[in-house]
């Protein structure tokens, strides 16, 4: 009787650990940021963010996603200072997008901090994801 | 026996060490390359993965201390690989690489100076002087922070006269 019980929690330890493992990395960090108080998760709000400016406080210049993802997500953007190509951020034409987490929270904090001047919220950050999963 | 085996080890890694003193100065190469791959795919996401040995350690660790804010740009990495980073290039700086040309940022620079731009070290704009009055006006050319759009072979350490191909104006010294 006790192995039988066993044999379900692994049966079931299993099952969970496989649909994490196809639910990926988005699905994961979305996971996280509910979690964390977010709530349903809008790819429209992503678009809006991702578009909007914001005045650098030093320069007055007006920064966006855009400037340096360019408005078309499926192009190679370029960064705004070092003229460095940046490859695409669309999952459609860049299969390793979207794929690692620790790479995500690095750009996220760092891309927020440049762009908004503070760190983005759990809800912001679904928001961007789920734009962006889409592209 | 095993005494002498270890000594002989030693002083093979001895002579190694000192060839490639000398090997620097010969075979086209004027700094170490970049040689952990952390730190190469790290900065590369940005710019180029500036060798270690253009810049002097102070000048490493105040740059590598302020990541947060890296010449108007956040980034920021994880304590953890900021140290690691620091390490390698501290390590492997203008003073302590075994290069001529590391010797020659190195020793250009004011005890009381700590340049953060490599743009800024003497023994660069000494370097550099012609080019920058030459290329005044050349819009290809505004920042000379890219060393790898003039010089084909920077990202392996090498900055020889005769790989030096200007945007817009060509090859030095044609």
């Amino acid at each position: 009787m006790k192995s039988r019980f066993g044999k379900v929690v692994v049966v079931a330890l299993f099952m969970a650990l496989a649909g994490q493992v196809q639910a990926g990395v988005v699905d994961t960090l979305q996971q996280e940021y509910k979690a964390a108080g977010a709530g349903h998760f809008s790819a429209a709000k992503g678009e809006q963010m991702w578009i909007e400016k914001h005045k650098d406080a030093d320069s007055g210049k007006e920064f966006s996603c855009q400037t340096c993802h360019t408005a078309d997500l499926k192009k190679p953007g370029k960064h705004e200072k070092t003229g460095k190509v940046i490859d695409p951020l669309a999952p459609s034409v860049n299969k390793e997008r979207l794929t690692d987490i620790k790479f995500i929270n690095k750009w996220f904090l760092r891309n927020c901090k440049q762009v908004l001047g503070r760190e983005c919220t759990p809800q912001e950050k679904g928001d961007f994801l789920e734009y962006l999963k889409g592209q | 026996m095993k005494r002498m085996r270890v000594a002989g080890v030693i002083v093979a890694g001895l002579l190694m060490a000192g060839s490639q003193v000398v090997m620097a100065s010969g075979d086209g190469t004027d700094f170490a390359p970049v040689t952990n791959a952390k730190y190469a795919k790290e900065c590369s996401a940005c710019h180029m993965a500036y060798q270690p040995g253009l810049l002097p350690e102070r000048s490493w660790r105040k740059l590598m201390a302020s990541l947060h804010d890296h010449f108007g740009d956040n980034a920021e990495i994880s304590v953890a690989d900021q140290q690691e980073l620091t390490d390698y290039l501290v390590n492997n700086s203008a003073e302590r690489a075994k290069y001529k040309r590391s010797a020659q940022m190195a020793h250009s620079i004011a005890k009381k100076e700590t340049p953060v731009q490599i743009t800024k070290v003497p023994f660069f704009i000494r370097e550099h002087r012609e080019v920058a009055n030459k290329e005044r006006g050349n819009d290809k050319l505004k920042s000379l922070s890219q060393c790898e759009q003039c010089h084909q072979k920077a990202n392996d350490g090498s900055y020889a006269e005769s790989e030096i191909n200007i945007p817009g104006a060509g090859r030095w010294g044609d």
